[in-house]
């Protein structure tokens, strides 16, 4: 492998200089996208937080056929993952309720375990949705009050919260290494 | 166990907003419309910031039952004003459960010395400013988000332009103070040390910065954007326009493309006529919103 890692992050609204900051932290380089050709030659791409009817009415021309056809590892949070799931680009088989925990006097904060790590992991959750079904084959890497809240669907990675929010780089990490992963084995970019 | 109401998450709304637009609506369809437009957000109000200008009298907060008529008509965050200080009005608005909070000077103020302490509320507060000292004030009293304020209900995008040249070069004019000099400085600006050191060290506001105030065109949104802004809200300039829904859209695409002048010409084409204009500068200053504010 040659250089650092290019990784797309979804530029169209939302929190995605957070998202550009911790790759940028982590050693990789993140690309802003607006538009389908910029999507070229990535070798993954995060889909950041922000309003998803905001988001997917502004992917309609072009960019959600452009996503489809990325096939490189995919990394949703919050917004990023109910545009992921089965009642958008229907790329992550997992159901997904929007603002399921209330208005934002509701939105919290709290500490997930996640699978394989001994401390636990700050979660930000802001009008956050909840997962309401998942489908055969969806793995549960962490848990809030025993609803998944972290899951990997093959070469997607979804969260219902922020890690981009925090200073913690865990599971950007895991991520880069899915990435990592699928360019050694000669996948990642169109 | 769960923790509500932290800075983190009062703020990390407001990161979710960023690169968008923030619509005033006054009615459940306009709401509606907004959000098919591509809003981030509403603003739900009695009037529009131009008719509380032409029609005078006492703004306060809207009425409760438009506000939850808003509340279930859409599902983006939906937003309310509070009179500068009316700590009860807050208390209202946080109980009907509205996402944000604006302690906004388009409504008549209701305290001359004090603003809302914000600390004292789970719901998440904006407030706006004309220079980097009162953006600072409302940070010390809780705010997690500062929008400037431009002069609403004009359709001049002129003070806004001034607010945020004031707001983003008083910061970057910070950076090259030595840090002996930041005591004077924070006598200056009014504001406590401890914020302006901080933001002499980052560069930028510890919190995520919209502009307000006079933004009727595509052309006004991707401006502020150019300037720093990380988002806009639009208030007299759509539903004043004469087609709403697509100068809603255009200004929502403006603000995402807003290096991009090509989308910036195509979806300038074609919007019908702007909000009919008030020069600022020919304002009297009792007429001014801005000055609203300590």
């Amino acid at each position: 492998m040659t250089g650092p890692l290019r990784i797309g992050v979804l530029a169209i609204q939302g929190d995605f200089r957070e998202h550009a900051g911790v790759l940028r932290r982590l050693g990789a380089d993140p690309v802003e996208v607006r538009k389908p050709e910029q999507l070229d030659g990535l070798d993954g791409l995060i889909v950041p937080g922000g309003e998803s009817t905001a988001i997917s009415l502004l992917i309609r021309d072009g960019l959600e056929e452009g996503l489809r056809r990325f096939r490189g590892p995919v990394f949703g949070t919050c917004a990023g993952m109910i545009l992921l799931g089965r009642d958008h680009l229907g790329l992550v088989d997992v159901a997904v309720r929007r603002n399921a925990y209330g208005r934002q006097v509701a939105s919290f904060e709290a500490d997930l375990d996640l699978e394989g790590e001994a401390v636990p992991l700050r979660g930000v959750f802001i009008r956050a949705p909840r997962v309401d079904v998942i489908g055969p084959g969806v793995e549960v890497l962490a848990e809030h009050d025993g609803e998944p809240v972290l899951l990997r669907d093959g070469r997607f990675l979804v969260a219902s919260f922020h890690p981009e929010l925090t200073d913690d780089t865990r599971v950007h990490e895991r991520f880069l290494d899915m990435v990592r992963a699928e360019v050694m084995a000669g996948g990642g970019t169109l | 166990m769960a923790e509500l109401g932290t800075m983190r998450v009062k703020g990390g709304l407001a990161e979710m907003l960023k690169g968008g637009v923030i619509m005033d609506v006054t009615t459940a369809e306009q709401a509606r419309i907004a959000e098919e437009a591509g809003a981030v957000a509403v603003m739900a109000l009695e009037r529009v910031p131009s008719d509380i200008r032409a029609q005078g009298g006492v703004a306060r907060m809207a009425d409760p039952d438009k506000i939850a008529e808003i509340q279930e008509t859409v599902t983006i965050p939906v937003m309310a004003k509070a009179r500068i200080g009316h700590f009860v009005e807050a208390q209202i608005l946080e109980a009907l459960e509205v996402d944000y909070i604006d302690e906004s000077e388009v409504l008549t103020p209701a305290d001359t010395a004090h603003h809302i302490d914000k600390w004292r509320f789970t719901v998440p507060f904006v407030c706006g400013c004309t220079n980097l000292g009162e953006a600072l004030r409302r940070l010390a009293e809780g705010a997690a988000m500062i929008r400037t304020k431009g002069e609403a209900g004009t359709g001049d995008i002129v003070n806004a332009v001034t607010h945020m040249r004031s707001v983003f070069g008083s910061i970057r004019r910070l950076g090259g103070l030595a840090q002996e000099e930041l005591y004077s400085e924070a006598k200056q600006l009014q504001a406590p040390y401890e914020l302006v050191r901080w933001v002499a060290e980052q560069g930028r506001l510890p919190v995520v910065t919209f502009t307000a105030g006079g933004i009727a065109t595509p052309a006004d949104a991707a401006l502020c954007m150019q300037l720093g802004a990380d988002g806009v809200f639009v208030g007299s300039g759509i539903f004043k326009s004469s087609d709403p829904f697509l100068r809603a859209k255009a200004i929502v695409e403006a603000t995402t493309h807003f290096q991009d002048a090509e989308v910036l010409a195509r979806v300038s084409r074609g919007l019908g006529d702007p909000m009919p204009g008030l020069s600022a500068a020919a304002l009297a200053p009792e007429e001014l919103l801005e000055t609203r504010g300590w």
